[in-house]
């Protein structure tokens, strides 16, 4: 099977990193068949706050996945040579994203057995249809343009010419997965925190923010562990875009912020207010949330000024600000704001339970068991070529 | 069954043909006459009537009692069909500091609208809940439905309950005539669809002492709904947002 031989050979510490994760998947299966059996009550949710950190999960997870566009436009629309050696990378992260979003749509599911059911009765004006049909789609173009680069790399020829229209179908596709994420919530009446045409484009900044900044923290993991080096060069590149992404992002979510309080209008305003001071004396993610304002700050000037950003190790610590920042964000305060205050003007509560928790690590964990296992083969293929050439 | 390829050809176009005709032929008749529809169930409340008797719960524990409705302790996993809500929660704009004294807090009944443009019908991935064509009811399939709980993020209106857990342990007498529902699927009031096909009027509206609740035809010019929006003032629950309710108030 696809080049998995690789896979099955490394280090002790290769190994004991696998287990560990292997551990926490257990660990959260475990818990997700207590779910099973007992019923999404084993989460905080509730009627009033009826999607929580599994969704929120899902949402900035597919960020994630979009973001692999970055990597893969400029290389093949802008022929920007430093890109090449790490699309493969992208591509590995968006598959392995993918993943994760489609198990935190899985778990959150109150009849999982019938989860088929959106298939066998499609509905073209239901929004969680195209999602499915986007990310489906952008999982199997992502698997097809990684298998096929992939193989041909290994055989040290150059990829079929078929793929090349492949790839490009990926760019549009990849902003369509984040553009019908927002859909999912900016259509919806009487959820004043998610009815804004802003929703979309804030999303896909906020994923090429944090996409790229987490392939750079990966590129320097990789540099340690292996002999695998993406250059100075791409991760500066890559550092540009992060810089420009999370510049935009910071502007659009202030758009956000002056058209709430300048308008006034109290169902708009009461979100904000809600996550970063609290309602009725309940305030349980201002913490949250201005730890994302602070990291955010931060982040841009590391970001900005040019002397920190070319610093690699500022520009690592830098990276983390961007991720953590955009993960309070969405992982944390986007879905829950939403749903605080209710339409009808309560301030409901939630906090994620123990299972709750279990299962949303248990499923990171499988992302980042796919991303060591797919990172592995790829950098094996490579490290093997690159012996064979030595040797002739 | 010998097919030749002209044969299947032609045999591809006939169904092509049959089945752009009926597409067709559907939406005319949909366009044409949207009287021939049949009926449109609507509920009028008169406030003051239902204010009349402090506390009383009767219709609540009629539709409860009818339906299978579980009575979980626990507030977050609460499972309710109709229920009183104060006035200000179920009027958010209506409220104000000079406000009327009897209203602040009083207590409204609420229950699914029965949306004209319900939202929870176009956010469905399974078709699993719809409105139904010939007298408007936003109707639900329990054995369709996957518990995604898009429909509960999209009503404005709270009406729409999810089962956290198994709801059947929590219904005090079942009633065999009514189905029970399993956890992780979404329920909420179906204007009694069941009663209505016996000719029986909605649970609720026979329960109540007062009569507050009149429940009617729209489309019928001569119905009790209709002669009651006509001679007094009424209002609906956020019709800016277009969702159309088809629930009166008479304040």
């Amino acid at each position: 099977m696809f080049m998995f031989e690789k896979a099955v050979v490394g280090s002790r510490r290769y190994w004991s990193w696998l287990a560990f994760l292997a551990a926490v998947i257990a660990l959260g299966v475990a818990c997700y068949w207590r779910q099973f059996q007992y019923g999404l009550g084993i989460t905080g949710l509730s009627r009033d706050v009826t999607w929580g950190l599994y969704i929120a999960q899902f949402t900035f997870l597919v960020g994630v996945a979009a973001s692999a566009v970055m990597v893969v436009l400029p290389y093949y629309l802008h022929n920007a040579k430093a890109f090449g050696k790490i699309t493969i990378l992208g591509e590995f992260l968006a598959i392995s994203a993918v993943t994760m979003c489609m198990l935190f749509i899985f778990v959150d599911m109150g009849q999982p057995t019938r989860v088929l059911n959106v298939m066998l009765y499609p509905t073209p004006n239901s929004i969680m249809f195209w999602d499915m049909v986007s990310l489906g789609g952008y999982l199997l173009l992502n698997a097809v343009i990684a298998l096929v680069t992939l193989s041909a790399e290994r055989k040290g020829l150059a990829p079929p010419t078929w793929i090349k229209p492949v790839i490009l179908l990926s760019i549009p596709w990849a902003i369509s997965i984040h553009t019908v994420t927002a859909f999912l919530y900016s259509g919806l009446p009487g959820r004043s925190f998610w009815l804004t045409a802003i929703l979309a484009p804030r999303f896909l900044a906020s994923a090429f923010a944090s996409g790229p900044a987490l392939l750079i923290l990966l590129c320097m993991i990789i540099r340690r562990l292996s002999s695998f080096d993406a250059g100075r060069e791409t991760i500066q590149k890559l550092a540009l875009i992060v810089t420009y992404a999370m510049i935009i992002n910071v502007f659009f979510f202030l758009m956000e912020v002056f058209t709430a309080f300048y308008s006034g209008i109290p169902e708009h305003k009461e979100h904000f207010v809600y996550l970063f001071v609290g309602l009725e004396g309940q305030a349980p993610l201002a913490p949250w949330m201005w730890t994302s304002i602070a990291l955010a700050a931060v982040s841009l000037v590391l970001l900005i000024v040019p002397r920190y950003r070319h610093n690699e190790r500022v520009l690592a610590a830098a990276c983390v600000t961007v991720f953590l920042s955009l993960w309070i964000d969405k992982g944390l305060g986007l879905i829950v704001g939403g749903f605080v205050p209710t339409p009808l003007g309560k301030v409901a509560r939630y906090a994620p339970t123990l299972p709750e928790i279990a299962i949303t690590l248990a499923i990171w964990a499988v992302g980042c068991l796919m991303i060591t296992i797919f990172y592995k083969i790829a950098l094996s293929v490579r490290e093997s070529l690159a012996a064979a050439y030595q040797q002739v | 069954m010998s097919t030749n390829r002209r044969g299947f050809i032609s045999l591809a176009g006939g169904c092509a043909l049959a089945w752009a005709g009926k597409a067709a032929v559907e939406a005319l008749s949909e366009q044409a006459s949207p009287v021939v529809q049949g009926k449109r169930w609507a509920m009028v409340i008169d406030a003051a009537k239902c204010l009349r008797e402090k506390g009383c719960r009767k219709c609540i524990e009629a539709c409860h009692r009818t339906h299978n409705v579980p009575a979980l302790a626990e507030p977050r996993h609460e499972v309710k069909w109709i229920w009183k809500e104060s006035f200000e929660h179920a009027f958010t704009s209506q409220a104000g500091e000079y406000m009327r004294e009897e209203l602040r807090g009083s207590p409204v009944l609420v229950f699914c609208n029965h949306c004209n443009q319900p939202p929870c019908v176009r956010v469905c991935p399974t078709q699993a809940t719809w409105k139904r064509a010939e007298d408007g009811i936003v109707m639900m399939d329990w054995h369709r439905c996957i518990g995604c709980r898009y429909c509960v993020a999209a009503c404005p209106y709270g009406s729409r309950s999810f089962n956290w857990l198994d709801p059947r342990p929590h219904v005090e007498a079942i009633n065999p005539e009514y189905p029970t529902r399993t956890r992780g699927v979404v329920e909420k009031c179906t204007f009694c669809e069941e009663r209505l096909e016996r000719g029986l009027p909605p649970a609720c509206v026979e329960a109540c002492p007062e009569k507050a609740l009149t429940f009617g035809d729209l489309r019928d010019a001569n119905s009790e709904v209709r002669r009651l929006l006509r001679e007094r003032y009424s209002l609906r629950r956020k019709p800016e947002l277009g969702t159309e309710p088809e629930v009166y108030y008479i304040v």
